[in-house]
């Protein structure tokens, strides 16, 4: 019972209270780079997914061989090799996207996120919660992505997954896109609301 | 066995990296041919993009099978040179002299006596290549459509030249003048041009990726004088 419960905060966690974005303040410039539009802001959203997952299980797998000296240099090697194979898929069956999100995806290797959750997780446990941990802190990251694209590509493009939802007789009326919007600055004041509202409802998440 | 050892160490790593290797490898060569498949989609959605054609989704190749009907290769003396125009390397093709160069021509029926003559392009704007294509009408000397592309330009800046609001001012815009070839110049509101050539309007914050179309343009559709001269002796 005592390891279900621990497996299931592992998937849990990251969601919220310990949500890798907007707690932990990893990740933020992919979080900026990649959601003007909803359409890249899910497809890196799975592909960190996949990538973390998996390089946790590796990790967690090979984790009493690794010798210690290098083993940030084994972590490195295995969520590259797994970065560059999403990279190839992509390229293969979503190529529109995989040209918008361009040298993004390559960066997810730098993604604090995955060294992070390697290090601090995937090197101490067993494949199972690790890769249940992999997908919390994940999925984690996709929301706030997710959440940061809808604003970003409504007020910005007046479009939703690239189908218009503004209506036209609102530009009649003199309504205008917000072209701030588009740019990264403004991915990290949509940030910094989310992190404004979490901490609001989680007051013992507020430092003193 | 110590796991802290060198020896243990160094075999890891070996391992490690073959077995990575040898993963990405077979990756690599097995979503090669899709790869391919997609890049060449995607180029040809560009070329079509420059006769404001936009095929559906799915329907790139079928539409570009129907519209270009034949493509082949010039010199800078504007004679034909059969060949496979569409796997030509325009960025190796350009930086040659004038005279060793093999230039693509890629024509396009969009109707009845109706032939376009789409010229690539490849130059440099801020951060990396930049690259387009024209389409030049039967007369050899107004352009009919351009289309402009970037790898990494600055968004809402250079990167605003793939935008139909910057490519569509090419649009009826002339490149032979009585004669001459005269590229068209890419200018600062208010700027004159030097030589009487037409213009259009650079892009604000976007200087050096501007002055990259500009070069682009004098660049390599320079070479293609002779071939746009001969369509006009063609036409009259």
């Amino acid at each position: 019972m005592a390891t279900n419960n621990k497996n299931l905060s592992a998937l849990i966690n990251p969601l919220s209270k310990d949500n890798p974005v907007i707690v932990q303040i990893l990740g933020i410039c992919s979080c900026l780079a990649v959601t003007a539009k909803l359409e890249p802001a899910c497809v890196m959203g799975i592909s960190v997914i996949a990538v973390l997952a998996f390089s946790n299980v590796i990790i967690s797998f090979l984790r009493n061989t690794i010798p210690t000296n290098i083993r940030i240099i084994v972590q490195l090697v295995v969520v590259a090799g797994l970065v560059v194979i999403v990279n190839q898929l992509l390229m293969a069956y979503q190529y529109d996207v995989s040209k918008q999100l361009s040298v993004f995806i390559g960066l997810i290797v730098t993604n604090c996120i995955l060294m992070g959750r390697l290090e601090a997780f995937a090197m101490g446990n067993k494949p199972w919660p690790s890769f249940l941990d992999g997908i919390g802190n994940g999925v984690g990251y996709a929301i706030i992505l997710i959440i940061v694209a809808f604003f970003r590509e409504l007020l910005g493009s007046g479009t939703l997954w690239g189908v218009q939802i503004i209506p036209a007789s609102f530009y009649e009326q003199g309504y205008a896109n917000n072209g701030l919007m588009i740019l990264p600055p403004m991915a990290l004041i949509v940030v910094a609301c989310i992190i404004w509202i979490h901490r609001t409802y989680n007051k013992d998440l507020q430092e003193q | 066995m110590n796991k802290q050892s060198n020896v243990y160490t160094i075999i890891y790593i070996i391992i490690l990296v073959v077995v990575v290797g040898a993963a990405l490898a077979f990756t690599a060569l097995s979503l090669k041919p899709l790869q391919t498949e997609n890049a060449n989609a995607d180029k040809m959605k560009q070329i079509l993009a420059s006769v404001h054609v936009v095929p559906e989704k799915g329907a790139v190749i079928e539409d570009f099978n129907k519209y270009i009907t034949d493509m082949y290769m010039v010199n800078s003396e504007g004679q034909r040179i059969d060949g496979n125009a569409f796997d030509v390397n325009t960025s190796v093709e350009f930086k040659k002299p004038l005279a060793e160069r093999e230039m693509p021509v890629y024509e396009c029926t969009l109707g009845q006596d109706n032939v376009k003559y789409i010229l690539p392009m490849y130059g440099a704007g801020l951060w990396g290549p930049i690259w387009g294509y024209v389409a030049v009408n039967s007369d050899g000397s107004t352009i009919y459509g351009a289309y402009f592309a970037h790898q990494g330009e600055t968004p809402g800046l250079g990167a605003e030249i793939e935008k139909p609001a910057f490519s569509n001012q090419f649009n009826d815009k002339h490149l032979i003048k009585d004669g001459k070839f005269l590229p068209v110049a890419v200018l600062k509101a208010g700027q004159a041009p030097m030589n009487g050539e037409d213009y259009v309007d650079a892009i604000s914050g976007g200087t050096i990726t501007s002055k990259g179309v500009a070069s682009m343009i004098d660049d390599c559709l320079g070479g293609y004088t002779k071939f746009l001269e001969s369509l006009t002796t063609k036409a009259q």
